[in-house]
């Protein structure tokens, strides 16, 4: 089943086009990295499909449900109040900037959300929040709170309180743009963890080579266009277009 | 008259400032809140409303405003004006103005908290109401300690200001002893008071700042 169905997306802000008919989709346990110079349209691309952008042309579908369509007319139409809530709880999402509560404690970040959204009990949010943060190493910080942590112990955070809602995709918005190399290894690693669980995910990033070996296919993008779609291997190794090749021998060089 | 005694005599009318200064407070903060939110999110014309009122209060003096909200009634209604209403009337005009600027002091906090809590709530699933309750609110007030804690210190000044309508608070009361027995003895006291009230108000802020201090932004 395809988790996700992206189709003919556009969007524009004021007179600029970002995206020009984009589409893609996602299937159940599949990892996908979308990867491509600055500026070319691949976090507006997650955003949009995340609804906090609108799009301005297309469909989107979680779970073979529409979330929003466009009419003949050219019209948005959404879905009904309590089925947009139900798509919402579909996915998950993690921040460049990890976006933790700072008023909360870490096991309060983890633990409300699922206690308003999901209508979890006290207990049963808590296990589950312990279960997590073992897994990512943070067993001992659950009383810390965000300020006092490292910006790749935040974002292991965040990605725990993302997991506890029990998305069936999970995105990443460049999740390591904002760490030193050090700690963007921690967030990998967690990253793969994931993978290795067959967590449906959805990557943003300028991590080459990780995007290489952890995906299961690749899309590279420039000027609002998919360029070029494949496995790592058909899109690192053997890219067939020139903007590929130019932008991949340019991030080569850089390394 | 020596010092003593005028502190002593002026006891009564210091416990009436201290009344209009937590009466005040106790209801501009919350109809500030609520004027914050219907300026920043309600339905267009009420937000055009709310910013003319927020226009008006703040465009025009205090003192005028207050007798206004103490005559209007005897002139526009014909209403008899009551003693007890003299009290009333200082705590609705310095409730309503203080409203205006509480409004627009907590805009400024919530419109400083980063785009990235909304958008983190919004993909957690959390609602509205839950997002301003749990996550935007509490850390507006932190934001906006250092300057509702400038508020408050105007407040406890403003408090005389109800003289105007020759309500006995201190300020009246100190005048009328220095009138009587011709000496600033009175004032001396009132302005002590008045300096030693915002000493406390300050050191009480500063602890809510402390106390805040558990998270960083």
């Amino acid at each position: 089943m395809n988790y996700l169905d992206a189709k003919h997306i556009k969007k524009s802000f004021k007179d600029v086009d970002v995206l020009h008919d984009v589409s893609f989709s996602v299937k159940e346990g599949e990892v996908l990295s979308i990867i491509g110079p600055s500026g070319s349209g691949k976090s507006t691309l997650l955003r949009c499909c995340t609804f906090l952008e609108t799009i301005t042309d297309g469909s989107i579908s979680y779970m073979e449900k529409a979330a929003v369509v466009t009419n003949e007319s050219g019209k948005l139409v959404y879905a009904d109040r309590s089925d947009f809530k139900e798509i919402l709880k579909c996915f998950g999402l993690v921040f460049q900037n990890f976006n933790l509560f700072p008023h909360y404690n870490v096991l309060k970040n983890i633990v409300q959300p699922q206690r308003i959204v999901l209508k979890r009990s006290k207990s049963e949010a808590e296990k589950v929040a312990r279960q997590l943060l073992e897994k990512v190493g943070l067993s001992e910080k659950e009383r810390a709170y965000p300020c006092e942590l490292s910006g790749g112990q935040q974002q292991r955070v965040a990605i725990v309180r993302a997991l506890a809602m029990s998305p069936k995709i999970l995105f990443f918005d460049e999740p390591t743009s904002a760490l030193d190399p050090q700690l963007t290894g921690e967030i990998l690693d967690v990253i793969r963890l994931l993978a290795e669980d067959n967590m449906t995910m959805v990557i943003v990033t300028h991590e080459m080579n990780f995007a290489k070996a952890i995906s299961d296919r690749v899309i590279f993008m420039a000027d609002g266009y998919i360029i070029e779609e494949g496995t790592p291997s058909e899109v690192f190794d053997n890219p067939k277009n020139e903007r590929t090749r130019q932008f991949l021998a340019h991030y080569n060089s850089a390394n | 008259m020596s010092f003593f005694d005028i502190v002593v005599q002026l006891g009564d009318s210091m416990l009436n400032s201290i009344y209009i200064f937590l009466l005040t407070l106790l209801f501009s903060i919350p109809i500030g809140l609520i004027i914050c939110v219907i300026r920043m999110y309600a339905w267009k014309p009420l937000q055009w409303l709310v910013k003319l009122y927020i226009s008006v209060v703040r465009g025009t003096p205090l003192m005028l405003q207050l007798l206004v909200v103490y005559f209007g009634p005897y002139f526009l209604m014909n209403m008899k004006l009551t003693t007890e209403y003299r009290f009333w009337a200082v705590i609705i005009a310095f409730s309503l103005n203080y409203a205006a600027y509480f409004a627009e002091i907590f805009r400024s906090g919530i419109q400083s908290i980063p785009v990235g809590q909304h958008e983190a709530t919004y993909i957690l699933g959390y609602g509205n109401i839950q997002k301003f309750v749990r996550i935007i609110i509490p850390q507006m007030f932190k934001r906006v300690l250092p300057a509702v804690t400038n508020e408050s210190i105007t407040l406890v000044k403003d408090t005389s200001l109800a003289f105007a309508i020759s309500y006995i608070e201190l300020f009246t009361e100190a005048k009328m002893i220095a009138a009587a027995e011709t000496s600033m003895m009175p004032y001396l006291v009132a302005a002590i008071f008045y300096y030693v009230l915002n000493l406390i108000v300050a050191g009480i802020m500063s602890l809510l700042e402390k106390r805040m201090n558990y998270y960083k932004i």
